[in-house]
C-alpha cells in the first residue's frame, strides 16, 4: 500500500532527529512509520515497551513467533544486538531516562509543551498504556501528527482542553506542515513544508508561534 | 516440589470475589488454558489485574465479555471494545494505570515494599486522590503496592521445582506477577526434570511458584 505522502513526510523528517547510537521508542500509528526511514549511516535501536530492544520489521508470513510481538500485539522480529527483558525492566529503561527519543502521536499539544494523547472523555477511553511513562522518562519527546484534525481543527493550541498525558514534556512537534520547537518562551516555528507558507501554518495553529529568524523548508 | 495439576484443578480455589493477576501483553505470554479453565469454573466478581483487556474472543478478554470481572486494573483496554462498553455502562469498574506504574506497583507488592514514588502521571488525571512526595528536590506521585490472591502466569519451560524460562517478549508481566500473589500458578509448555533447565536461563525462580500446569498453548 502506498503511504500517504504527508504522513511519509512527517516520518522522514523525524528520522533525521536521531543521533548515532540512539535508543528510540516509537508509538503506535504514525510514529511507527518512522522505522521505515531510519538513517542508513547511523545505528539506531528501537525499544519496544513490552520487553525488548532491537525491534525489527514485522515477521514474514509463516515466520511468526507467538512469543515475539510489538506493543500493538503484532508478530515482529529482533535485529542483531537486540535483547529481551520483562515489563519492570522495560520501564526502568523508559522511566529511568535510558531512552533517548520517544515519538508519539497527539490529539492536542500546547504552548507549554503539555500533551494530550490518550483519551477523549465520554468518547474514547482506551487507557494510556506506556505513553505517560515514555513522555516523562525519555530524554527527548517528539510529537508526530497531522497539523490539523480530520475536521480541520488546529491541534496545536495555546492550552490543551483534553486530559493531559503529561505536563511540559514535549520538545519538538513535527507535522505535515511544520517543524515547531517547544522552548521556555513558547513555540518556535523553525521549518515549513515545501507546499505551504508561514502564513498558512500560523492560520492553522491556535497558539502563538514565534518565528525563527531563519525558517527553512523540509 | 510443586503441585502438578490440570488447569481445572489449578483454578478450583479461585473463589468469587478473588483478585487475580494474569500475565501477558495483548495475549502474548498469556496462560490461555488457565484463563479458559477459570471461565469454565464460573467464578465471578473477580478483580483482574492485567496489562490490557486483550481481545473480546481470546484470553482475559473472554472473562470480561462473560461478565465475570467486577474490577479491572490495566493500562490499556482499547482493543477490547466490550470492555469499553461495559466500563461506560458501569458494569465494569476500570482503574487505568500507566504501564510502568502498573509493573512497578506489582513489583513493589511482590518485594514487600510499601509504595512506589514515580514522576509518571503528575499533573494528570492519574494524580487525583493521591499524595505527592518531595524527594531530593523533585516531586513524585505515591502509588500503592499491588498484591493479589492468585497469579496466573505463562512459561515456556518449567522444572519440577517451578524454575521457569519465559521466552522473548512473553516475559512481560509474568515475571513480576509471579512474585506478588498469595498463590501463583504457572502454565508451561514443557515440564522438565530438575537439572534439565539450565539455571542460567531461569527467568522466574521456582520459589514464587505454587502450582504447575503442564502442556501450554500458544495463543
Amino acid at each position: 500500500m502506498a503511504e500517504d505522502p504527508k504522513r511519509a513526510r512527517i516520518a522522514k523528517r523525524i528520522a533525521r532527529e536521531f543521533p548515532d547510537g540512539a535508543l528510540v521508542n516509537l508509538g503506535i500509528g504514525l510514529p511507527t512509520l518512522v522505522a521505515d526511514y531510519l538513517p542508513k549511516d547511523k545505528t539506531v535501536l528501537l525499544h519496544s515497551e513490552n520487553g525488548f530492544i532491537g525491534l525489527g520489521p514485522q515477521a514474514e508470513k509463516g515466520q511468526e513467533d507467538p512469543d515475539l510481538v510489538n506493543a500493538g500485539g503484532r508478530p515482529v522480529t529482533l535485529v542483531p544486538g537486540g535483547c529481551y527483558f520483562d515489563s519492570a525492566a522495560s520501564f526502568v529503561i523508559i522511566r529511568g531516562g535510558h531512552v533517548d527519543v520517544t515519538v508519539l502521536g497527539a490529539l492536542e499539544v500546547d504552548e507549554e509543551g503539555n500533551l494530550a494523547n490518550y483519551m477523549i472523555p465520554g468518547k474514547m477511553v482506551p487507557g494510556m498504556g506506556g505513553a505517560m511513562d515514555l513522555v516523562v522518562g525519555a530524554k527527548k519527546v517528539i510529537i508526530a501528527m497531522e497539523h490539523v484534525s480530520k475536521s480541520g481543527q488546529p491541534k496545536i493550541l495555546s492550552k490543551c482542553t483534553l486530559p493531559l498525558t503529561a505536563r511540559r514534556e514535549v520538545d519538538l512537534i513535527v507535522t505535515d506542515m511544520a517543524v515547531i520547537r517547544v522552548t521556555r518562551s513558547g513555540l518556535v516555528l523553525e521549518e515549513i513544508a515545501e507546499d505551504t507558507t508561514v502564513e498558512e501554518v500560523v492560520s492553522k495553529t491556535a497558539a502563538h508561534l514565534h518565528l525563527s529568524p531563519k525558517i527553512t523548508e523540509f | 516440589m510443586k503441585r502438578i495439576c490440570s488447569p481445572e484443578e489449578a483454578v478450583r480455589n479461585i473463589h468469587d470475589g478473588a483478585s487475580v493477576m494474569i500475565g501477558g501483553f495483548m495475549c502474548c505470554g498469556q496462560p490461555l488454558r488457565l484463563v479458559d479453565a477459570l471461565l469454565a469454573k464460573g467464578s465471578k466478581d473477580l478483580t483482574v489485574i492485567c496489562n490490557d483487556a486483550g481481545y473480546p474472543d481470546r484470553g482475559v478478554g473472554k472473562l470480561i465479555v462473560a461478565g465475570r470481572v467486577k474490577t479491572l486494573i490495566a493500562s490499556h483496554i482499547g482493543l477490547n471494545t466490550v470492555a469499553g462498553t461495559k466500563m461506560g455502562s458501569g458494569e465494569l469498574a476500570v482503574e487505568l494505570v500507566p504501564q510502568g506504574t502498573l509493573a512497578e506497583r506489582i513489583r513493589c507488592g511482590g518485594a514487600g515494599l510499601g509504595g512506589v514514588l514515580t514522576p509518571t502521571g503528575l499533573g494528570t488525571e492519574v494524580e487525583k486522590g493521591k499524595r505527592t512526595v518531595k524527594m531530593q528536590d523533585a516531586t513524585f506521585l505515591l502509588e500503592a503496592p499491588l498484591r493479589a490472591d492468585f497469579a496466573l502466569i505463562k512459561a515456556n519451560i518449567t522444572d519440577y521445582y517451578g524454575n521457569s524460562f519465559v521466552a522473548k517478549s512473553a516475559k512481560n508481566f509474568n515475571a513480576v506477577m509471579a512474585t506478588a500473589a498469595r498463590h501463583t500458578i504457572v502454565e508451561t509448555d514443557e515440564l522438565v526434570d530438575a537439572g534439565s533447565l539450565d539455571p542460567e536461563r531461569v527467568v522466574i525462580p521456582g520459589v514464587f511458584i505454587n502450582d504447575i500446569v503442564a502442556g501450554g498453548s500458544h495463543g
